[in-house]
């Protein structure tokens, strides 16, 4: 039955927001973590760590994120392991985000100047202490503009789960538009919710650049 | 007595022998300057005394530890020899204190009632007892250079080392850190400077080292060295740094 687009079909799309804010927000939250790991293991001292995250990146990074995201929701089932769209989609999202903060973060690390590792080593600190005390504080002012700069595109990718039948934004979007027909209207309103949702994230970004440029 | 014993001590970088074979001694209390040309092989020894480079091969006794190609117990070692570098190397996120208690408080996990007096003491060692509250970037490269030392200082190390610690600043900068660096030596504390500065050497080193294509190619006290250097390396390195 063919309806007209009217107000209960925004309340539906914001409703369906509500998961792409999730999704996105366990794909950081997660991904954060797995992606600090792996950004310690890409400057740990250990070639063999090195070499395992090197290749952890260069695998994800390589791989459409829409692949990852078929393998977490049917390649389980090949071995009996049904995951809900929700569960499959925070997964691949985090796998996926793990890879690119990771990256993103390790050039964090190596930028702070090897002179700091000389001075803190030759004050005797471990290698635990110089990251937590000295380097990765320095670190982390490089990072943050980059990071926030990344969420934006978590949660744009997570318009792809809507293919394994998560209704999140774009999903939504669809369900709407077969009903209602009108292309045109309704993915304008989707496209706009999306950039109500970065655009945020962006001007924050650009302004803690140059506040912490300006400190510099 | 010697505090320092370099023995056989050769390094490469790569098929590059940068050290081919380096010996001597340094006795407690002792200044000794090491000069040479860029590329003799003088930073990388200093850098060798406390493990920033490894040894491949020959031994360091320094301050009562040991170091070889192994490569163990650096950590103990470096409580005990100081560093201070070319570029300051000073932490840019914390304050001047900050940067002076960290390691003492969290190598040495010294108590905060005394972390206020070390501070005090060697910022005032360095004259610099008003800026404790300032960032790095808000001194001057001599202030940032007195800091590292202070900092340096702060662990209490039987010896100090210095790699080229002027070379970053002009003259008059470069003065008010050799005039700290000269009350350090009339204190008693043993030190091994890498420096162009001829000057300050003659004056203040006891004994002079001159390393020439990685080896030690004249040594003996600043007083004879500086007057009468017996290679005609030496004859000619000093000659091409007065002309200059």
């Amino acid at each position: 039955m063919i309806t007209e687009f009217g107000w209960q079909h925004l309340v539906t799309l914001l409703l369906a927001a509500r998961w792409t804010i999730l999704v996105s927000a366990m794909a950081f939250a997660f991904g954060g973590v797995a992606g600090f790991v792996v950004a310690l293991g890409r400057t740990a001292r250990s070639a063999p760590l090195r070499w395992l995250t090197a290749g952890y990146i260069q695998i994800i990074q390589g791989t459409p994120v829409l692949i990852v995201l078929f393998l977490s929701y049917y390649g389980f089932s090949i071995v009996g392991l049904k995951l809900s769209p929700l569960f499959a989609a925070a997964l691949a999202m985090t796998i996926y985000a793990s890879a690119y903060l990771g990256e993103i973060w390790r050039g964090c690390i190596q930028a702070v100047p090897t002179g700091q590792w000389e001075a803190s080593s030759s004050l005797a600190m471990n290698r635990w202490q110089q990251l937590r005390h000295v380097v990765l504080p320095q670190a982390l002012r490089l990072a943050v503009p980059p990071t926030v700069g990344f969420s934006v595109q978590i949660v744009k990718n997570t318009s792809i789960t809507s293919i394994i039948g998560l209704v999140e934004l774009t999903r939504a979007g669809q369900l709407i538009n077969n009903a209602v027909f009108q292309p045109f209207q309704v993915f304008i309103l989707v496209a706009f919710v999306y950039f109500v949702l970065c655009f945020p994230l962006s001007v924050t970004a650009k302004r803690l650049e140059r506040r912490l440029h300006a400190h510099h | 007595m010697p505090i320092i014993e370099v023995s056989g001590v050769r390094k490469s970088f790569g098929s590059n022998e940068v050290l081919k074979g380096v010996s001597f001694n340094v006795n407690q209390g002792e200044v000794v300057a090491i000069i040479g040309r860029s590329g003799s092989g003088k930073s990388t020894m200093l850098r060798c005394l406390n493990g920033l480079e490894s040894v491949n091969a020959g031994k360091v006794l320094i301050a009562g530890h040991t170091l070889d190609a192994s490569g163990k117990h650096l950590l103990e070692l470096r409580r005990d020899v100081g560093m201070v570098f070319q570029s300051y190397n000073l932490f840019p996120h914390l304050t001047v204190e900050e940067n002076i208690r960290l390691a003492p408080r969290i190598v040495c996990k010294r108590q905060k009632a005394e972390l206020g007096a070390v501070v005090e003491r060697v910022l005032s060692q360095v004259g610099l007892l008003d800026k404790r509250d300032a960032y790095p970037e808000q001194l001057s490269g001599g202030q940032q250079q007195r800091v590292a030392i202070a900092r340096s200082l702060a662990m209490e190390p039987q010896v100090m080392l210095f790699d080229e610690v002027t070379s970053a600043l002009d003259p008059e900068l470069t003065r008010e850190v050799l005039r700290v660096m000269e009350q350090l030596a009339a204190s008693g504390m043993t030190m091994v400077l890498v420096t162009h500065e001829m000057d300050f050497a003659r004056r203040m080193a006891h004994h002079t080292i001159f390393m020439h294509e990685g080896k030690v190619h004249e040594s003996g006290a600043s007083a004879q060295l500086f007057v009468a250097p017996q290679t005609p390396e030496l004859q000619q390195f000093l000659s091409a740094g007065e002309i200059a």
